[in-house]
């Protein structure tokens, strides 16, 4: 198992290239997600009425391009799991649109969703609470082909022996249980429920964090070989740059529940305009002792949620804070091509 | 990445044979449990005598013989006579039909019902769960025993109007049991999982949760038979139940409590009986409990383990 990893490393330039090929053939819009807002009331009192809210996503409007991996980073709790989730409205949108190959999703009755469920998936980060313990490998996997009826019987073996090859997986053990499993096999079953209905569109949250080193980027690999041969789209989520940076070509940067940065990946890594950004950036360990590189460490807490700053959201932990973010809360502009931050003074522009 | 390597085979493109069923694994970890076998055959011993009563049965169960009351057993009967000089042993197989008839039909109805209200209740929470629980408090809060002998006194004693008010008034605990399991079960990831997969409420409720709840139901269902049997004997006693020359375990018992002092036998017949079928049908529950669980590690004696021990070990202790 050892193969896998030695192609991250030296494939990188021909992945890249690659990208820039999917890049130029499909600039089709796949996912829009239009001002998304996702409230949890918090009740409290006598009769357990909402004394506020938890703003865990607020306010977020991006989109996703047909055959891309759109990476989203940013701390734990800063909402981009909910995010996730709200896209494949797992959980429902306090506001906002969600328009999927140009169907508007908040709008679906719970029976067209449910069809629509046929084209997105979700790959969980928990492969231990993500798998039904009572039930058997095999039928976790054909679970999506049973509930939508699109295989009966013996193609349902058959597809389930085929995904389970495909994530290199032995077909012998379909009817093992969950526990027999290690968490690296089990993160494969997660993928092979998520792939079994050829979906367009894979909400991978979190899905190589449980796992070891090695395992992940077998994982990784796995993902965008995947992605090569069936043409999928990621919303890869993550805290993990080091991951994003490999496998994205457009990485979302987000804070307390709304997105600082948007941009294509080398874009970011090389010219990152939000200072939350570069802080994230410059607390990426670098495998060389003797390049010394200036760090940015954050103080202090991240905001609570519920009662999130005036103005900009950063500006209580931004080294660069003017009066001027504590006032006014800036709006996404887009600094070059393609290039979109939610600063009043990015780096790089006025400094 | 096999195939690459060059050195072991490429796999068969065949599909390799389903290995074991659920439900065979099921009952291969069922018959190694000695406590649920032993449960299974009385429980089996028992349904067998209780359907072939009219042939094997000696007598009739409602002929009187005044002559021979409160005869001691012997090869004519088996267990004796009763104050009307019924035969006992007659009478003990009759009574069987009904009593296991009444627990085992109370357990399923009332495991059905308290299932999918638990259920629900608990899956959908909010003002659902509310509603439905503040029904069953008022259930829980009105005396079972009365409603029986109201219905009954009105509609009339018949038998299965018996089982259905039984079921009416048994399933709460049912389902606040099933309810307490989704509450905490619907949290997991899994269901959000199979919701992703594109699977309907019911779906989710019935097949995913329910399968991990499994194990409080199956030993409440197992309690709630010998509950049963003993609740229609209460009814019996008050001329609601099963109506004479009819004749069921608890009707023996309540019969056998005036001549407790005289002929205490008359007692100990059906009570054993009732012990044996609550005890089997515990036993098989906790069987099928175990035999259903998954993770449940197959049991080796330790007789095994030395056989084993002295066979392959070259080194003898």
């Amino acid at each position: 198992m050892s193969t896998p990893q030695v192609r991250v490393i030296a494939g990188d330039s021909a992945q890249e290239d690659r990208r820039d090929e999917n890049r130029l053939q499909e600039q089709k819009t796949l996912v829009e997600v239009e001002h998304l807002k996702k409230y949890f009331p918090i009740r409290g009192g006598f009769f357990s009425h909402a004394v506020g809210s938890v703003r865990a996503v607020d306010d977020v409007t991006f989109d996703i391009r047909q055959g891309e991996t759109f990476g989203l980073v940013g701390e734990s709790g800063c909402g981009k799991s909910t995010l996730g989730r709200v896209i494949l409205r797992l959980q429902e949108p306090t506001a906002g649109i969600v328009r999927f190959d140009g169907v508007d999703l908040t709008r679906l009755r719970p029976r067209q969703m449910r069809k629509m469920r046929q084209q997105m998936q979700i790959i969980f980060q928990d492969p231990f609470g993500s798998l039904n313990p009572r039930f058997t490998i095999g039928d976790i996997i054909a679970e999506p082909l049973v509930v939508h009826g699109v295989a009966k019987g013996r193609e349902i073996e058959e597809r389930v022996a085929e995904l389970m090859r495909l994530v290199g997986l032995d077909p012998s053990r379909r009817n093992h249980y969950p526990h027999e499993f290690s968490g690296g096999q089990r993160q494969r079953v997660g993928i092979a429920r998520a792939l079994a209905l050829n979906p367009k569109f894979i909400v991978a949250d979190e899905a190589v964090s449980a796992l070891d080193v090695s395992v992940q980027s077998q994982v990784i690999n796995l993902l965008s070989d995947l992605q090569d041969e069936l043409g999928l789209t990621y919303l890869f989520i993550a805290h993990g740059l080091n991951v994003v940076r490999h496998i994205s070509d457009r990485v979302g940067v987000m804070y307390l529940g709304k997105l600082a940065e948007i941009a294509e990946t080398d874009e970011i890594f090389g010219h990152a305009a939000h200072p939350y950004t570069a802080a994230l950036l410059s607390a990426m360990p670098v495998p060389n002792p003797h390049r010394k590189r200036e760090r940015i460490v954050l103080q202090g807490e991240v905001p609570s949620p519920a009662h999130p700053p005036q103005g900009c959201r950063f500006h209580t932990r931004c080294p660069f804070a003017q009066q001027r973010c504590r006032e006014e809360e800036p709006q996404m502009r887009e600094i070059s091509a393609g290039h979109w931050v939610a600063c009043h003074f990015p780096m790089g522009d006025v400094a | 990445m096999i195939a690459q390597t060059g050195q072991m085979p490429v796999p068969e493109p065949t599909l390799p044979e389903r290995p074991e069923s659920l439900m065979r694994a099921a009952w291969r970890r069922f018959r190694r449990n000695p406590l649920a076998m032993g449960g299974l055959v009385v429980f089996v011993i028992f349904a067998i005598l209780a359907i072939l009563a009219p042939w094997i049965a000696p007598y009739n169960p409602a002929s009187i013989d005044l002559f021979n009351s409160d005869a001691p057993p012997s090869w004519q009967h088996l267990l004796g006579t009763d104050d009307s000089g019924r035969d006992i042993f007659t009478r003990i197989l009759y009574g069987s039909r009904v009593s296991m008839l009444v627990g085992v039909l109370v357990a399923i109805g009332s495991v059905l019902i308290g299932c999918i209200v638990g259920a629900v209740a608990g899956y959908f929470g909010g003002w659902l769960d509310t509603v439905l629980m503040r029904i069953i408090d008022v259930m829980l809060s009105l005396p079972a025993l009365f409603i029986n002998i109201l219905v009954l006194a009105i509609f009339g004693a018949s038998f299965y109007l018996m089982i259905l008010i039984l079921v009416l008034t048994s399933w709460m605990g049912v389902a606040r049991l099933v309810r307490g399991e989704f509450l905490q079960l619907r949290e997991m990831q899994y269901v959000e999982a199979a919701k992703a997969a594109g699977a309907s409420s019911v779906r989710i409720m019935f097949n995913h949760l329910l399968r991990n709840a499994t194990a409080p139901i199956i030993v409440n269902a197992t309690l709630m038979v010998g509950g049963a049997i003993l609740t229609e004997s209460a009814l019996s006693f008050l001329g609601l139940g099963v109506q004479p020359p009819q004749t069921s375990w608890g009707q023996m018992l309540n019969n056998a409590q005036e001549y407790m002092l005289t002929n205490p036998m008359l007692a100990v017949y059906p009570g054993v009986c009732i012990f044996l079928v609550v005890l089997s049908v515990n036993f098989i529950g906790d069987g099928i409990r175990d035999a259903l669980d998954p993770r449940q590690k197959a049991h080796i004696p330790k007789r095994r383990i030395a056989q084993w021990r002295d066979r392959f070990l070259k080194s003898s202790t």
